[in-house]
């Protein structure tokens, strides 16, 4: 079973909710960085919606993903729960990672969640590595790497697809075109037209989609995952989309005006998704707007939650680092705390 | 240490054999046991490795096992990073250490980080083989000993067996742990023999030294060739001085207490380490035992490596910055 059947009008409700949830936790995290609320960076996916949720719709439950730094849109496409990531972003011990890993690293395995990854281009050998698992297992599932156009010149990924494609794997590579890497435009980064031009190189089919299209996403993302789920290797997709926000919160954009933006947000994924939604009579305007501020509550008690929260105890900075118990971590650490680790 | 021991279950037979046959049995015995185990790198099946460790395997256990890859270090480190955080255990090789430069964004990164950044969600049970050190005029890009990097990096373990026994108790030991562990092998043992337990079940935990030679004047602390070469230098000066020599074989952790307990007995210390020598394994020995034994030092301790260059390719050149038995009896009559 798809997690998200967009075939059905259960279906499209449930990839509108998501894509609501997704702006609301994102237009959130963002006030709240700017209340110097939030430690860290902040990378929003405002604008992206369309990718994350078409992409995880076509997924099946057990399938892998792996993300980016931009990876909030993501996890609550591949169904993580917002309360648990909104601590994670403000650094309490109910977080995600209990605090360790912070807005750009939040994962779950158990959800197939591999991991937002602070490293550019570092992602899509991972999902390589859970799809040769898969294969190996003989598991049926499939793993799914987004990543960005500024990816697409690391060296890595290009490595990544290679070997899956000789071996065959059942992975998907999505390249999240959102038109800038950090803070340069595609065009000046690349000598394509069409970054899905890459699948030639590996012998692989490459296309390019509208990323603001949730539909669109799905539906190539469908059938890259039944070909990958076949044996018959993996696919390259480009989304075409585009990020409303900077590169990180407080990126002051010198690269592109406002007026920019402006075209893109014309073509908003939420509101042609709404749009087609309503002129077929799945979604009335009011549904959409009681669906829109319940994903906007549920996000403001999240906040609030994660607000008040605990922080993680200070010993707790020593653990996590192996399985197995390792003197040193312990006996270095007991040196170098002030309260002499009394309380360990 | 939670890895179960061969000690308490009796004598096991043993057999005399190579380093090389020693890793190769460690591993076939691993891919015996456990479906899960599996074999990845640059020619490690057909062809059996370029220093032929791996040679055979492909047969007995197919080409999903012993899978060669293409050549893209970060590629295939970066897949093992991914299968070993979905449930299987890779055995990566990585032809010579010099390339783990390429990889070290999979390794630093990923490998390393994911438990901890994850909170302790996920396991990474990996396990990296490869080979170091200089002898036999490969240069500077194949005669590397980069393993105090790994050993220094937080969240991953490192070894480096000195014998053919401690060759295959901490390759096992390695592919059983579900933490990422690297085993730093040198090049120029391969050819090495000595007696290894047959037992399946023979693991070195991580964190133990071995005392190869017992002595009363002075400890030397030895890695990889350095062991046989020290326990060589040890048997010449018997009768003359008494040198104790312990096989470190895991650098990360350390087995300080052992350590410490032979610079108590026998006041000397001389860390022989074929790696460069500032900011070294030989640093990482020395601050232990200051740290924990400084009182019974009766002498400076003494570093025996290469002097902070690359491996030169002239064979009058190798010779004269590689670390040989006569520089730890240098060593030996600076302090005793």
């Amino acid at each position: 079973m798809v997690v998200i059947d967009l075939e059905t009008e259960d279906g499209q409700r449930e990839a509108m909710r998501r894509m609501l949830t997704i702006r609301a936790f994102d237009s959130k995290a963002g006030e709240l960085f700017g209340d110097g609320e939030l430690p860290g960076f902040v990378h929003l996916y405002i604008g992206e919606e369309a990718v994350g949720v078409g992409a995880c719709a076509a997924l099946e439950d057990d399938d892998y993903i792996t993300s980016t730094h931009r990876g909030h849109g993501h996890c609550i496409a591949k169904g993580l729960d917002p309360e648990e990531m909104m601590a994670e972003l403000y650094g309490k011990a109910d977080g995600y990672c209990n605090g360790k890993g912070g807005s750009m690293h939040i994962a779950d395995v158990d959800a197939g969640m591999l991991g937002a990854n602070g490293i550019v281009g570092a992602g899509p050998p991972l999902a390589t590595g859970a799809a040769l698992t898969s294969q190996y297992n003989d598991e049926g599932t499939v793993a799914l790497a987004f990543f960005g156009d500024g990816a697409v010149a690391q060296g890595q990924i290009h490595e990544a697809i290679n070997i899956a494609a000789t071996w065959d794997l059942p992975a998907v590579f999505l390249v999240e075109n959102n038109q800038f890497g950090e803070g340069t435009p595609v065009e000046k980064q690349h000598n394509v037209q069409n970054l899905s031009e890459t699948a030639e190189a590996y012998n692989i089919p490459g296309f390019t989609v509208d990323g603001m299209d949730v539909t669109a996403v799905y539906e190539a993302v469908r059938e890259a995952r039944k070909r990958a789920a076949d044996g018959e290797g993996p696919t390259f997709i480009e989304a075409e989309t585009y990020r409303y926000r900077g590169h990180f919160e407080g990126d002051q954009q010198p690269y592109r005006t406002d007026e920019d933006v402006a075209i893109w947000q014309d073509r908003d994924a939420i509101e042609s998704f709404k749009g087609r939604l309503v002129e077929a009579g799945t979604l009335t305007e009011s549904e959409f707007d009681e669906m829109e501020a319940t994903a906007r509550d549920e996000i403001e008690a999240a906040a609030a939650k994660a607000k008040e929260a605990d922080y993680p105890d200070p010993s707790e900075a020593y653990d996590d680092m192996f399985n197995q118990t390792v003197p040193e971590i312990s006996a270095f650490a007991d040196r170098m705390r002030t309260d002499g680790g009394e309380d360990r | 240490m939670s890895t179960d021991t061969a000690a308490g279950s009796g004598p096991a037979d043993t057999e005399e054999m190579t380093v090389r046959e020693a890793i190769r049995l460690a591993m076939r015995e691993e891919l015996e046991q456990d479906d899960d185990v599996f074999v990845v790198g640059e020619d490690v099946g057909e062809f059996g490795g370029v220093f032929e460790v791996t040679s055979g395997l492909v047969d007995d256990f197919g080409e999903d096992r012993i899978r060669d890859t293409p050549i893209s270090e970060a590629g295939f480190m970066g897949a093992a990073v991914g299968a070993a955080a979905t449930g299987t255990r890779p055995v990566v090789e990585i032809m010579f250490a010099d390339f783990l430069g390429v990889c070290a964004e999979q390794i630093i990164n990923q490998m390393a980080k994911n438990r901890y950044m994850f909170g302790g969600k996920t396991e990474m049970p990996v396990t990296v083989r490869t080979t170091e050190g200089g002898g036999m005029g490969a240069a500077s890009q194949h005669s590397g000993t980069l393993h105090t990097w790994f050993a220094h990096f937080p969240g991953v373990m490192a070894v480096a067996p000195g014998s053919p026994a401690s060759a295959k108790g901490l390759l096992k030991t390695a592919i059983r742990s579900d933490d990422p562990v690297f085993v730093f092998e040198n090049k120029m043992m391969y050819e090495q023999t000595g007696e290894v337990p047959l037992d399946e079940n023979f693991t070195i935990p991580l964190g133990e030294a071995s005392v190869e030679r017992e002595g009363e004047d002075v400890t030397v602390v030895a890695t990889q060739r350095m062991v046989g070469e020290s326990l060589e230098l040890a048997e010449e000066l018997a009768g003359e001085t008494s040198v104790e020599v312990i096989d470190l074989q895991s650098l990360y952790p350390l087995d300080t207490d052992t350590l410490v307990e032979s610079v108590n007995k026998t006041g000397r210390l001389v860390v022989a380490d074929e790696s460069p020598l500032s900011y070294g394994t030989h640093a990482e020995v020395a601050s232990r035992v200051m740290e924990n034994a400084f009182y019974s030092l009766d002498a400076p301790i003494q570093r025996v490596g290469v002097a902070d260059v690359h491996i030169p390719f002239s064979p009058a050149l190798e010779d004269e910055v590689l670390p040989h038995g006569d520089d730890v009896k240098a060593a030996i009559d600076r302090i005793v």
